[in-house]
């Protein structure tokens, strides 16, 4: 067996109002890649921003090939040999690969950077993980899975002997998580020691070699990899939980969304379908395939040049927002910070953005009345919060998303278009807003759900689309769509051009 | 301390730093806390708390404007060549200025919603043209005031001088604005997060032209309150004015990042920066210091903020 690098015991953090840790306990060992699996709030951030030195525990202790170490800034993370990847990368997206890569240290000649030098340096750490890229290419033009290998390539610059991976695989197609796993497991092979957080519990058994389980504040239990998934889900949630996709299908009403031929150039072309009340229709394919394109085209967020799209049978302008909002058209767009929340506003704010309008009479707010209808949505969804006045940064991942969601039932649309719902939501907030998708279509609702999860949109679709190069490339009804035909569609028509 | 007074120093900063403030100014001179010396100081603070409250509506959208200092000059300009050269009726001479601040606005923000110019850059033309229009129609010489408008500087009753009525009932519409109505709402949200707050619904640009049309309007209003005083309108009126503003507005809590800002810190902004040179000119500092003092503390008012900020992250 190898012998333990990194020892956590007992660490624990208060922060105003909430106790974030309560007593986590970690084991690393060189050359293992070590899972860290617990839900959205559960504490896995918190404990990685410790080892990072974002955070200082209030007790307990950090031991690095044993001795205890103070890891109170970021530099001390560095110097102590310990470097995260963490979801939002910390790479200069105006500056080259080879300037990242040696962002801080640059090679020196004459006082000058040695660009030269820099280049070579930058080509050896490429080559170690696999990537045959140019070095003076701007970071800004790489796909997201390109930059997640050049931040593995700067830690590597940094030696690394401790890599804290923060959910690396949630942003990936089903091929970019085979080749990071590929040079993950490289890396592991050559002693370093990884800590691995995943959502996905298919893939605990073919990276991990071992598990801590976290749940509120507390490590719970560490076991082999290869347990049960149904074991580690009740592990993490502390119950079972009974069907992972309980979707509830309901007899389809008429078309609700109508999409015909709609294209823009250079990005999706001769996309036709149609969704009906009480349906959910899934849009799978790998990402890049057009999906989000097309969703903010239908919804009016961006233009699109040949096509129609019609609610309820009424044609909608192009470009037009407000318009497909009055015909009863939602869109909770893929990236939920980014443009799903204003996340330095409170819940009831958030809740009452789409509503606003309607709730102001000459120009006036009914802010009493927009707080009461907040209120009543924030307790049928469940969100989990002080009150209403709690800002929505502060809110785990289930629950931010959960108020995207209610700001669209507020204003009772008919048709609600989902990108990628449940990315980077635990599995039991995951299975919330399932339910509160067959809520949706049970009372009359369409509902599109792009997705990049398989199992997810395979699981709660009724007919799943797949698209591939900006195409619409094949439809499967609920029965015949397995992750073996869905793959098969999505890279038939892109393989060997994929682009990123 | 229990959490909601906490809460409430948190939030109420500058209102505590201005009581602070206060305290330490009435102990230092004997003359500050007298009726006369506090009326003074609101009469000082009204000009800058009346831009700074339309600087507010900008500063909660993310943005920036640099031109109400001239704004409010050309806006006092045309009001007085209107009707002193001109010889039109006084209020059809004032409409024009409160209109030509609002024009000046809402170029501002076609540049920048239709233009996608930086707010920075768009608002620093229009200090410039604003400006220059205002010498070219004055040929860079004061205009008087026509009477009428002038009892604006004027008292009631001999002691309640009129520019502190006209800021507070400024300051109680830009709160309501801001609280109560849909442009008000939306600036927090386009502030807050521009991407979430169109795919929301909120239409962004047409939002945009009311914000600093606002910005234009409250600037025109603070160049009749100044000229009134003066009983004149002065082409390089108000310059440098929007760096007041901008500090009244940050030292009043808002922040440049957007999504932030209420018009009572605001008000409080523009108070301390108004009971600070008061208090300073008491105890005789040189007018040179004083530019010294307010500067340490509008670093100091932010740097607060910023630190409370993180250490309750």
């Amino acid at each position: 067996m190898s012998e333990e690098i990194l020892r956590v015991e007992g660490l624990r953090k208060r922060f105003p109002g909430v106790l974030a840790l309560d007593g986590v306990d970690l084991s690393l060992r060189t050359g293992e890649v070590h899972v860290l699996l617990g839900e959205n709030g559960a504490g896995k951030s918190t404990l990685i921003k410790m080892l990072s030195g974002a955070y200082h525990p209030d007790e307990g202790r950090i031991l690095l090939d044993g001795q205890p170490v103070e890891v109170r800034t970021a530099g001390d993370a560095q110097r102590l040999g310990i470097a995260t990847i963490y979801q939002e990368f910390n790479l200069v997206p105006e500056l080259t690969v080879g300037e990242n890569l040696a962002l801080g240290r640059p090679p020196r000649r004459f006082g000058f950077i040695d660009v030269k030098a820099m280049h070579r340096q930058a080509r050896e750490l490429l080559d170690r993980v696999g990537l045959d890229l140019d070095p003076r290419r701007r970071i800004g033009t790489l796909g997201i899975a390109r930059m997640q290998m050049v931040e593995i390539a700067k830690a590597l610059a940094l030696n690394a002997r401790v890599l804290i991976m923060d959910e690396p695989t949630a942003v990936l197609t089903t091929s970019e998580v085979d080749k990071l796993f590929s040079i993950v497991r490289q890396l592991r092979d050559e002693g370093v020691a990884i800590v691995f957080i995943t959502h996905h519990l298919e893939e605990i058994a073919q990276i991990g070699d071992r598990v801590t389980v976290l749940r509120d504040g507390r490590s719970v239990a560490e076991v082999p990899a290869n347990t049960a998934e149904d074991e580690l889900v009740r592990l993490m949630v502390g119950r079972p939980i009974d069907q992972q996709y309980p979707r509830e299908p309901e007899q389809p009403g008429r078309a609700l969304l109508k999409v015909s031929g709609l294209g823009r150039r250079g990005a999706f072309d001769d996309v036709s379908f149609e969704v009906r009340a009480g349906e959910v229709v899934g849009l799978a394919g790998l990402v890049g395939a057009g999906r989000t394109e097309v969703a903010r085209a239908i919804f009016g967020a961006d233009r699109y040049d040949t096509g129609e799209v019609t609610v309820d049978g009424r044609p909608l302008p192009a470009g037009d927002i407000h318009a497909a909002m009055a015909a009863g058209l939602g869109l909770v767009p893929e990236d939920r910070k980014g443009q799903g929340l204003v996340l330095g506003a409170d819940i009831a704010e958030n809740l009452g953005l789409v509503t606003l309008g309607d709730a102001s009479h000459g120009g006036f707010v009914d802010r009493s009345g927009q707080r009461k209808a907040a209120a009543k949505v924030a307790g049928q969804l469940g969100v989990r919060m002080s009150g209403l006045g709690q800002e929505v940064r502060t809110l785990s991942g289930g629950n931010q998303q959960k108020v995207v969601i209610g700001k669209w039932l507020l204003a009772d649309v008919s048709v609600l278009i989902l990108d990628e719902p449940t990315r980077g939501i635990d599995v039991g907030a995951k299975v919330e807003i399932y339910q509160l998708i067959n809520s949706l279509t049970a009372s009359g609702h369409a509902v599109l759900m792009i997705s990049s999860d398989l199992p997810e949109v395979i699981g709660m679709s009724d007919r799943v689309l797949v698209m591939a190069r900006g195409r619409l490339v094949g439809e499967l009804p609920a029965g015949e769509a397995t992750q073996d035909t869905v793959m098969a569609l999505a890279v038939t028509e892109v393989e060997g051009t994929r682009v990123q | 301390m229990s959490s909601r007074t906490k809460v409430w120093f948190s939030e109420n900063g500058a209102l505590v730093a201005l009581v602070v403030l206060a305290v330490a100014l009435s102990l230092l001179s004997s003359d500050f806390l007298s009726v006369s010396n506090l009326l003074n100081v609101g009469v000082q603070a009204a000009v800058t708390a009346i831009l700074a409250f339309g600087a507010t509506f900008v500063i909660i959208t993310a943005g920036i404007d640099l031109s109400v200092g001239s704004v409010a000059a050309l806006s006092a300009i045309t009001l007085a060549y209107l009707s002193t050269t001109s010889g039109l009726p006084w209020p059809l001479a004032t409409v024009i200025a409160l209109a030509v601040g609002v024009v000046c606005g809402l170029a501002n923000a076609a540049l920048i919603a239709y233009g996608k110019l930086p707010p920075f850059i768009a608002t620093l033309a229009m200090l410039g043209i604003a400006r220059g229009l205002a010498l070219v129609i004055s040929q860079g010489s004061p205009i008087a005031m026509p009477d009428a408008v002038s009892h604006v500087g004027d008292t009631i009753g001999g002691y309640l001088p009129i520019p502190v009525i006209v800021m507070v009932v400024m300051g109680l519409i830009a709160a309501v604005i801001l609280n109560r109505t849909y442009p008000g709402r939306a600036m927090y949200a386009i502030g807050g997060n521009e991407e979430a707050a169109r795919l929301s619904g909120i239409k962004v640009n047409r939002q945009k032209l009311v914000t600093y049309a606002l910005s234009g309007g409250f600037a025109a209003v603070a160049g009749i309150v100044l000229a009134s005083r003066l009983a004149s309108a002065q082409p390089q009126a108000a310059a440098g004015y929007e760096l007041d503003a901008i500090a009244a507005v940050v030292i009043g809590g808002a922040s440049l990042s957007g999504g932030k800002g209420r018009a009572f810190g605001t008000f409080v902004g523009a108070l301390i920066l108004a009971v600070l040179r008061n208090g300073l000119n008491l105890l005789s500092v040189s007018a040179f210091w004083q530019q010294v003092v307010i500067g340490v503390v509008i670093a100091l008012a932010v740097l607060v903020d910023t630190l409370r900020r993180r250490s309750s992250n």
